[in-house]
């Protein structure tokens, strides 16, 4: 009988789950809202709402569709052939055939900040990105750690998973808007063809907004958190994969350590992509503690490290009978 | 991946195909009959080792099994243990040309060792090594996830011989199972023992 060292993560899975249950549950709490709001002032606000979910789920449909060529626009990177990039695809190439995966197409950034991205709505059709300042920076090993790393989010369909995620807030900021904006401009016009119903449309226009800023402030701290619990399974991953836990290590303080120095026109530029990168491009988890935390789409280095050390240890642990 | 490992972003180490290798002495018969490629008696074993202890441990059981066999007759030559550019390591088994079931038994032992230790996953590939009369180089690369067989022909510079590698497939295409996917037939240049 075949032993195996591998032990899937409950704790973490736990985490995730109740994550995502939570989104579930306030997606629910949403629709029930707008519903209640609605049947009790019996009026149908029904347009913004139907206009703010198509133009929702399309703009999520399209990011999901092109991320891979947006991603890729937006970073600057281009495509590089075999012959082009022989190491790096070569590195892609054996951890594919470890993993048992689709190789993705391989692009390099022409940027000096070190990160890397994995891209693309499925597997296909993905797009794994370094810069070429984190090929400067880090050692074959490291560089091996962070490819696996990005791999596993191809594996994981981390940008499918986290596009669904934000659907919700992205409807939710839509109808925050529109109604806003309704409320400024159109609130006249609409109650004096309705005849007497004006205050009531007011009345709908301010649920609304606050409905949808609720949901909106807590569906992205749930997103924040799913993300940073998609990160620590990606470098779970990368370590199982490559075996090396301390060589991603090693390139997650390098890649930290730079990070910090760089200027702030380089950060905004990169602000779109991040939740995708390997490391937060805006480093928020340093100076301010707590807060800034629940904002941050990365785990801190710190607990990275912890949870790395953790498959350090199992690895080097007699295996146990399958 | 199911779709629970979607929703928990997890992915399993996957597990080693073996038994796919055993074909491989019967397949050597038929390529050489075909295209005139003999076997040169080295195969190697390509695996990523695992930091820490407990991996160089099972690494030097491995070899000392190996080269244990060495001493006795038609045992072949001692274990040569290489590590490449990528940091994987290769298990270089030599022996005469006409000793391919050895060859094989090798490797697998190899294989099984890991395998028992639980560090399956860590298997890359195995390459058997054939040359022709013109003194072209080929090798038959087993991929340990796939369980399927690809054949390399490195040319002069970073460049393959597309063509005798096609050739191959059609020649002893339906003695192994061979990767369909040709985009997973991935170059091992400078393999050790090719």
């Amino acid at each position: 009988m075949a032993r195996t060292r591998y032990a899937p993560d409950r704790g973490l899975s736990v985490r995730m789950t109740l994550t995502m249950f939570l989104l579930g549950l306030v997606f629910v709490a949403f629709v029930a809202a707008l519903i209640g709001i609605l049947s009790a002032l019996r009026v149908s606000g029904g347009a913004i709402i139907f206009v703010a979910v198509i133009f929702g789920v399309g703009s999520a449909w399209f990011s999901l569709f092109y991320s891979d060529k947006i991603a890729l626009r937006t970073a600057g990177a281009r495509e590089v052939s075999p012959q082009e990039a022989p190491q790096l695809h070569g590195i892609v190439d054996r951890l594919c055939a470890m993993a048992d995966m689709q190789k993705p197409r391989v692009a390099i950034a022409p940027t000096d900040m070190p990160n890397a991205f994995a891209t693309g709505r499925n597997s296909k059709n993905s797009v794994l990105c370094v810069t070429e300042g984190l090929m400067r920076r880090l050692d074959d090993n490291e560089l091996e750690g962070v490819l696996a790393h990005e791999l596993s989010h191809v594996a994981h369909r981390d940008v499918q998973v986290m596009t669904y995620a934000s659907v919700l807030a992205i409807i939710a900021g839509l109808l925050m808007r529109f109604a806003f904006y309704s409320e400024l401009f159109g609130g006249g016009g609409r109650g004096g063809r309705r005849g007497g119903n004006n205050q009531n449309f007011f009345l709908i226009l301010v649920a609304i907004m606050v409905v949808s800023a609720v949901i909106y402030a807590v569906s992205f701290l749930l997103i924040r958190l799913l993300s940073r619990y998609r990160e620590l399974a990606a470098d779970r991953s990368s370590a199982l994969l490559t075996g090396q836990p301390s060589a991603l290590k090693s390139a997650l303080v390098k890649v930290s350590g730079s990070m910090a120095r760089i200027p702030t026109r380089d950060l905004r530029d990169a602000e779109p992509l991040n939740a995708f990168f390997f490391a937060p491009a805006l480093n928020l988890s340093s100076p301010g503690g707590g807060l800034a935390k629940l904002f941050s789409t990365h785990p801190s280095l710190e607990r990275r490290i912890e949870e790395l050390d953790k498959i350090q240890r199992q690895l080097g642990q007699i295996a146990p009978l399958n | 991946m199911g779709f629970l490992d979607t929703i928990f972003g997890r992915t399993k180490p996957v597990q080693p195909k073996l038994d796919d290798l055993f074909g491989l002495p019967s397949a050597a018969i038929g390529l050489q009959a075909a295209t005139g490629f003999t076997p040169t008696g080295s195969g190697s074993v390509c695996f990523r080792a695992v930091e820490g202890k407990t991996f160089a441990d099972v690494q030097s059981e491995v070899s000392d099994l190996l080269n244990m066999d060495s001493e006795r007759p038609g045992g072949g030559l001692p274990v040569e243990v290489t590590r490449d550019s990528y940091g994987y390591t290769w298990l270089v088994s030599s022996h005469m040309s006409d000793e391919m079931d050895t060859l094989v038994t090798d490797l697998h032992a190899v294989n099984s060792t890991l395998v028992d230790n639980g560090f399956g996953p860590q298997l890359l590939c195995t390459l058997v090594a054939f040359r022709d009369s013109q003194e072209r180089r080929l090798g038959l690369v087993y991929l340990y996830k796939r369980g399927t067989f690809y054949p390399f022909a490195p040319a002069s510079g970073q460049r393959r011989d597309n063509a005798l590698e096609l050739q191959v497939k059609g020649a002893i295409g339906a003695d192994l199972k061979f990767e369909q996917d040709l985009e997973r037939w991935f170059p091992v240049w400078g393999a050790p023992g090719l």
